[in-house]
């Protein structure tokens, strides 16, 4: 029983481990990359997937240059740089840290403090004077 | 005072939704372009129908040029061949950019049967220059002007509406410009 459970699992792995094929890297380090990036990427044509999750000819050619590029030696500055300079921040599922971004990222966090101080000053000033109890 | 103070979320409220209000309608789908106003990337590909002569952004620049992407899987680019025969015609400088995965056959016979609108056809197979134009689909257009900027996309069939409304006016505009 367990045997026949276990095949069925690998079978069901087997899909993956020919797609890990098609673009191939020399380690370990290279392939994480290229499996974040093609995560964190949105595909231009769907525009609701990832990359790694579309197969719109746009994806499979993004996929290829991403994957030379990586396998080029290119910093992950490098890639996002060029991703952005032809398909704008759209492309990226995790807007950089930076411009106009600063206030998608930091703006929850200042209204969170705004928020607690406000909640803080109302339950100080709510709060009876100690010597009258 | 503190009275007034209740009525803080209220003018909050007021606030944001008077902003909402006249913000710009939101499409979740629409994809400025990110490469507007700048220079056309360099490459060099071989040309469709000569593969040994490489082709490279010298060969397009001196007068105002469209860049159209197309493919023979693209349904949309048949109906919009006509158009660009008929522009061809007028003496439009057309340079196609083929970005077919399967060889030069299958978009020589597309180019054979429907005629042949374009200066040059480069053959982008593994969509070299079409990616760092940014495009996500086919057909898209690009209007460049004679020193290679990148004045204009169009995203779907150029009709002559969008010729007429969208390419003139940019063509024009910056012909009378150069010659004030």
């Amino acid at each position: 029983m367990n045997k026949t459970l276990l095949v069925l699992m690998l079978c069901c792995l087997a899909p993956l481990a020919v797609a890990e094929d098609v673009y191939p890297f020399d380690n370990e380090l290279d392939r994480e990359r290229f499996q974040r990036f093609t995560n964190e990427m949105r595909c231009p044509k769907c525009q609701s997937q990832n990359l790694a999750g579309s197969d719109a000819s746009i994806s499979q050619d993004l996929k290829r240059e991403l994957h030379r590029l990586i396998a080029a030696g290119k910093t992950d500055e490098e890639v996002v740089d060029f991703m952005v300079s032809s398909y704008g921040d759209y492309v990226l599922y995790k807007p950089r840290v930076e411009g106009s971004n600063l206030i998608l990222w930091f703006s929850p966090f200042v209204l969170l403090i705004i928020g607690l101080s406000a909640f803080g000053w109302i339950v100080i000033k709510k709060q009876p004077p100690a010597d009258e109890e | 005072m503190s009275r007034l103070k209740f009525f803080i979320p209220v003018i909050i409220f007021v606030i944001l939704g008077v902003g909402f209000w006249f913000a710009k309608p939101h499409d979740p789908n629409a994809m400025p372009s990110a490469v507007l106003g700048k220079d056309l990337p360099d490459f060099s590909l071989p040309n469709l129908h000569k593969p040994s002569q490489i082709i490279t952004k010298k060969d397009l620049l001196g007068e105002y040029a469209l860049i159209n992407v197309w493919g023979t899987w693209c349904p949309t680019c048949v109906f919009e061949h006509p158009f660009l025969m008929e522009l061809a015609e007028q003496g439009v400088a057309i340079y196609g950019l083929n970005w077919d995965e399967e060889g030069y056959d299958p978009p020589r016979q597309w180019l054979k049967k429907r005629g042949d609108p374009y200066r040059y056809v480069l053959a982008d197979f593994e969509n070299q220059l079409g990616i760092r134009l940014g495009i996500f689909g086919a057909p898209e257009t690009f209007l460049i002007s004679p020193e290679g900027k990148i004045l204009h996309r169009i995203v779907g069939e150029l009709n002559r509406q969008r010729w007429q409304n969208e390419l003139v006016p940019l063509i024009q505009g910056q012909v009378s410009k150069v010659g004030e």
